[in-house]
Order: structure tokens, then sequence, then C-alpha cells
């Protein structure tokens, strides 16, 4: 695939000193979804700034769709629809006024038809004529999406889409990002909510403290860096765990109910069976087995602490 | 200097002359009424026991003060407030990341509030006319006029906008600096009736060549020379585009 977004270098030093980004290299494919995680403050909103516009870089060039941001910003930014984290709207206008403005102000002409289309898809066709301030958040948000989509963007930045959005929104959101990406439309979006990323990125980044730690195809990640949980279900309840199953490092849950075993998938001896075979020695029975992918955050927290470790 | 994103320009002018329209009766009545009472105190009460000023009925010879102070407070206003709103709002966010130049931003912004305070200078103009006979030497340096006032006063309210941390600050120079120097300024007499060093002093107040030259497209004279108030709306406008050009350049007060 061709990339659509080329970031070399990215550096943005602010006047206090403070380096919000250490000299980032990423590419974006054309039509995939790019998450980009990590904790408060980690760069992720400077980068997007820097991206669209919003803000200047200190050092390094950014290209998308070819053009450069700097030289040819209006080639690169017509490319751009951005949902910001923040609810910023003007309140006092109707809803359908400004989603008109934001499609002129990216250099095509009315068309009402898209307007509409766009309203309808993100359930706003009702609500249409209502001043912004009447809306809840929520609906606010829809409206700074139907903004970013109005003027038939190639790449959707989307600056933590569901932070405090409801979950019915959620949901939403992310069929409407499905939706869009059938279409070819580019996605990057920012998140602390690590279960946004895994349901719908195909490449994850994890950035911390301005530097990108790593970017990756989302299933590779899991699996490299994947543990899974193993939990057995016993037949009888116990009260503490035997001394001849220390060697798993097993924890006892659900009042005895259950033991768990964290394994690691690539290891080349995973431990099950050797468990499973010594519950058996023991005469522990059990009812049932299931074992469980460590999520994406699993992932992200180990990263992070790694970080701070070292 | 570019243009190309000519949507982009006409939007933005709608959507402003949108937001003056959603008030457009207090927009439009209280210019109306300020004027009338302006009338009914200045040309009635005290312009009856006035006689001619420079050979002009009193009542007729302070219309072009009014107008051109009605014009500079909405002008400012307009302007200011514009460009400060979506700052404050923190829509700027899509102005700086739509693919629009700072000329095609200024064209547009300038351009709706210079609009507007055309719209009030003309009401002022036509109210005048139920109050005093008022005759035009120079029709149509007038109307330029009224336009480059309109044009050079938005471009120093848009600065305003830009700078202004707050809503004090936006009200700050209005209030403090220009009117003040509009009454000042020779809105209410001639520079002429004043003695020395007060007369002397008062050419220092930028508004006086203002107010004299848009009194000499009425009247076929003013305090001072025509020349010399055009050439200082000039080196307004002129300042005025050179501080926007910078502001756009370093990004100051819009980008991080």
């Amino acid at each position: 695939m061709a990339s659509i977004i080329e970031i070399k270098g990215l550096t943005k030093r602010y006047a206090s000193g403070f380096e919000a980004l250490k000299g980032v290299d990423l590419s974006i494919e054309e039509g995939e979804i790019f998450a980009l995680l990590g904790p408060n403050g980690a760069g992720k909103t400077t980068m997007i700034s820097i991206i669209c516009g919003i803000a200047r870089a200190s050092g390094g060039s950014v290209t998308v769709a070819g053009h450069d941001i700097v030289r040819d910003y209006r080639g690169a930014r017509t490319a751009i629809g951005l949902v910001p984290q923040e609810l910023h709207t003007d309140q006092f206008e109707q809803v359908i006024d400004t989603v008109r403005l934001s499609r002129g102000l990216f250099g095509l002409p009315r068309n009402d038809a898209h307007v509409e289309k766009i309203l309808r898809d993100l359930s706003l066709w009702d609500k249409r004529n209502n001043r912004i301030i009447e809306l809840s958040g929520g609906m606010k948000r829809r409206v700074m999406i139907a903004k970013a989509l109005s003027h038939e963007p190639r790449i959707l930045f989307l600056d933590e889409p569901t932070a405090g959005v409801d979950v019915e929104l959620r949901r939403d959101m992310w069929k409407l990002i499905g939706e869009l990406r059938q279409t070819g439309v580019t996605i990057i979006l920012t998140t602390h909510y690590i279960e946004e990323a895994e349901e719908m990125a195909d490449r994850v980044g994890v950035i911390n403290k301005g530097e990108l730690m790593l970017v990756e195809d989302k299933t590779a990640l899991m699996k490299k860096l994947g543990k899974k949980t193993l939990t057995v279900v016993l037949a009888d309840p116990m009260e503490t765990v035997p001394a001849e199953l220390s060697e798993w490092n097993v924890t006892l849950n659900a009042d005895g109910h259950e033991i768990e075993y964290i394994f690691d998938t690539q290891a080349e001896r995973t431990g099950v069976s050797s468990l499973l075979r010594k519950l058996g020695d023991l005469g522990i029975g059990y009812k049932d087995l299931n074992t469980k992918q460590s999520s994406l955050e699993d992932i992200f927290v180990s990263l992070v602490h790694q970080e701070k470790a070292a | 200097m570019s243009l190309q994103n000519f949507h982009a320009i006409a939007s933005i002018y709608k959507f402003e002359l949108h937001r003056f329209r959603r008030t457009w009766l207090t927009g439009l009545l209280v210019p109306v009424i300020t004027t009338t009472l302006y009338f009914v105190v200045f040309g009635g009460a005290i312009g009856s026991r006035m006689t001619e000023v420079d050979g002009i009925a009193y009542g007729a010879f302070i219309v072009p003060g009014l107008i051109m102070m009605s014009m500079l407070t909405e002008s400012i206003f307009n302007a200011s407030f514009g460009i400060y709103m979506p700052k404050y709002s923190g829509t700027i966010y899509e102005l700086l990341s739509a693919p629009i130049s700072a000329t095609e931003t200024v064209i547009a912004y300038v351009g709706a509030a210079a609009t507007k305070s055309l719209i009030v200078g003309t009401i002022i103009f036509l109210t005048a006319h139920l109050f005093v006979d008022l005759p035009i030497a120079h029709p149509f340096a007038m109307a330029g006029f009224m336009v480059l006032i309109a044009i050079s006063f938005c471009l120093f309210g848009f600065i305003l906008g830009i700078w202004a941390q707050g809503f004090e600050q936006l009200q700050v120079i209005p209030l403090l600096v220009v009117t003040p120097l509009t009454f000042l300024g020779g809105a209410f007499y001639s520079v002429h009736m004043l003695a020395d060093p007060w007369r002397t002093m008062t050419l220092f107040n930028p508004i006086v060549y203002l107010i004299s030259g848009f009194r000499w497209t009425f009247f076929g004279r003013g305090d001072v020379r025509i020349e010399y108030s055009l050439a200082f709306v000039a080196a307004m406008l002129i300042l005025c585009i050179a501080i926007i050009g910078w502001i756009f350049r370093t990004g100051y007060r819009l980008k991080k």
C-alpha cells in the first residue's frame, strides 16, 4: 500500500523548552485505520495539530497525499478532516449552518445532498435547525464529526473521539468508522481507551514522552507481546493453592472455584499441558477450561512501565 | 498574497453576516436611536441657539461627525468580535486547519464587518435627512471615503480581536481611546473654533483628519486639507495591513 502521510524527524519544542515531540518518524498507509496510543501529555495532540496546520513544527517535515504541509498547505489540508479533542463549536449557530460553513472553508461548493447524508448518518438530521448550544455533549461531538466529513476528506483525524461519550455513541462511532474505511478513507485516531484501538485499528503506534516507542500491526503486536490466561473451573472449591502447583504461580479466584494461570503464547513450553497433568496427578477435578488473550491495554501498560523502569 | 479559495471567502462572509442578521433589529435600531438623540440634543436643544459653523447650519455640520463616530465604533467592534469569538470558543481550529490563506481570511472577516458598518453608516445618513437639509458636495467621494474608513477600521478591529485575550481587552481600545478621540476630534465643533494651544494639540488627534475629510465630501470644506485626510487614511490602511501580515507570518496569538 502507498503511504498517504509521511512524517520525518518531526520535533516540537515549546518556548518554555519543553520538548513535546522528539524526532518522530512515521508513515501512514492509505486506507488503514491507525491508532495512536499514549498517556496524557505523550504528544499525540501536538503531532495531529502540526499535521493539520494548527501548530508549527520546530523541525522535520510532513507530507500529506504528497503535499508538504508548509509549502503546499492547500493541497495537504484539503485532504484532511479533523475532529479535535475538545468540543469547540459555534454555540449560537444552527447545526446545518456550521456544517455548510466547514464545507465552504475547505473550498467546496455548497452541496445540500451531501450535507444531508452526513447529518442523517450521524443521526443529526432532526436536529439540523437546532442551535448547537441546545445539544447534549454527545450530539456536539457528532456535529464536529459532521463538520470534519463535510468536505469529503481522504484522511480523517479523530483526536480522542470517544472521550466522555456514552456507550451508544461510541458504538455508532465505531460503525461509522468502519463504513468510512469501506469508502477508502484513511483514519488516524488517538485514544487512551485501548479497547477502541483493539476493536478497530489495523496498526497501532505507541507514543510516550514525545517518542514513538513502537509501530506495529495490531494482531502481530498482540501475538508478539500477548500473554494468555488459562482459567480452570474446579469441580470442588479449594481453600488454598496446593504447594505442588507453586511452580506455575497460579492464583485462586472466585472464592476458590477457579484457578488462573498466565502463560506466554510464544514460549517453547507454555506449561499448560504439564499443569493439567499435575492437576490430574493430584486428583483435582475440573469442569471447564478457557483461555483468554491479554488485551492491548495490558500490553500498553507493560510497555509504558518498562520505559519507566529503564 | 494568495487568492484561490473563493468558496471559503464567500462562506465566512455569509456566515458572519448571518450572525449580524440574527440581531438585525438591535443592530439597526441602536444607530437610528442614537443618531436621533444626538439630533434632539445637539441639533434641537443646543443647535437652535448656535449660529452657523464655517457657514454651515449646525444641525447639518454635525452629521459627518456622527456618521464617522458610529462607523468607527461599529467597525472596530464588529471586526474584533468576529475574529475574537472563534479564538474564545476554540472554533479557530477549523480556520487554522482549512486550506485558506491569510489574505483570504482577512478579506472574508474584514469584508463582512465593513459591510455591516457601511449599512449602519448609510442608515444614519438617511436618518439625518429626516432632521436637516443635507447637501452633498461630492457624493462619490463621500461613498468612497465611507468605504475606506470602514475597511481601515475593520482591519484595525481585526488586529485588536487577535491581540485581545479577554472581553475587557476588546472594549478597552474603543472605549478609552477611539470614543474620546472622536469627541475631541471635531465631531461637534470646528477645530477653528478652538484657541491655541488646544487647536495645535487637536491637530495631533488622528480622528480630526478623518472627520474633516468626511466633512469635506459633504460641504466642500473641512478643518484640514482633504489631501492630508486621504494621506492619513492611506497610512492607516498600510500600517494595519503590515501588522496583519506580520501576525500571520509569525502566528502571533493564533498558532502554538
